[in-house]
């Protein structure tokens, strides 16, 4: 009975979907605005990477909205996983191979990581890239470097500093020239480290708050018991 | 061509992924179907989406998954 229910739920909603997107013509632009971001983004942001002019540019209040969204996440996981004991000592020896791999590896990936998050203006990638990347190598030093840790104080403190940089960027802007993450710096010459005003500043904030965030929740759930 | 051998062989492999009563496969294979996106996001001329399909996709959350599954059980359990 509850099948029968389920498949004439999902009928009903497979023909309301049908009929509302056969309107939409597929492939074609209808809207001028994609158009103008590809055309103008460039002179526009001074971002040479069109991606990036959106997302810090044009909708950078967005990413405000998505990097508060992960900040809640990872404070909903620290809330649940809170007062849990950490599981002492009984963690395996890593390998030779793990521990010897990670002093190797673990200087590379972080300057990979900040590489694409301080280039997000200039070349494919971003904070969020980056950020991840960061924290794909805090990773790797939790599991291979046998008991290094990062104080969560230091986390939280990166993590809190630069979503306030974020925010006073923004801020700036209102107070200069009148509407929140105006690009109040001088955009400088497109394809220069020094370009964009204010973009590749918002994405190094966004890099360290994603990769502080991400390494956090990682902690955490390695540390807590069964 | 390429293109669609790499569709149907993510198609293939999310199956997988939501047949395999192994919890531990079962992540190994939803980390191939993000590879495969994030293979298929660069095809498209997509690099952006690409790194971040590749970084959190198929790295960051294996790694999440892997660690949750060795705290918790591994094999799914016969529904009553």
């Amino acid at each position: 009975m509850r099948g029968l229910i389920a498949v004439i739920v999902l009928a009903v909603l497979a023909a309301g979907l049908a009929f509302c997107l056969a309107e939409i013509p597929f492939g074609r632009d209808i809207g001028d605005v994609g158009g103008r971001y590809v055309e103008q983004g460039v002179q526009e942001t001074g971002a040479a990477n069109v991606v990036t002019s959106v997302v810090v540019g044009y909708r950078g209040f967005d990413t405000l909205g998505e990097v508060t969204v992960l900040f809640i996440a990872a404070m909903g996981l620290g809330a649940v996983l809170y007062g849990r004991r950490p599981s002492g000592g009984r963690r395996e020896k890593p390998s030779l191979i793990l521990s010897t791999g990670c002093r190797f590896l673990f200087p590379l990936i972080m300057v990979f990581g900040a590489y694409v998050f301080i280039h997000g203006h200039l070349t494919p990638g971003g904070g969020f890239q980056g950020g991840v990347i960061a924290a794909s190598a805090f990773l790797l030093m939790y599991l291979g470097c046998g008991g290094k840790r990062i104080h969560r104080a230091t986390l939280g403190a990166v993590e809190s500093l630069a979503g306030l940089a974020f925010v006073i960027a923004g801020l700036a802007g209102l107070a200069v020239g009148g509407y929140f993450l105006m690009n109040v710096l001088p955009k400088g010459t497109v394809n220069q480290l020094f370009s964009a005003g204010i973009i590749p500043v918002i994405y190094i904030a966004i890099g360290l708050k994603v990769g502080s965030e991400l390494a956090g929740i990682v902690e955490n759930l390695l540390e807590v018991t069964e | 061509m390429a293109e669609t051998l790499l569709v149907l062989a993510m198609l293939g492999v999310a199956i997988c992924a939501c047949v395999f009563r192994d919890l531990l496969s079962a992540v190994i294979a939803s980390a191939v179907v993000s590879l495969i996106a994030a293979v298929l996001f660069f095809c498209l001329h997509a690099p952006d989406v690409a790194m971040a399909e590749a970084s959190i996709g198929a790295a960051l959350t294996t790694a999440l998954f892997v660690i949750a599954i060795r705290k918790t059980t591994r094999f799914e359990e016969e529904e009553k």
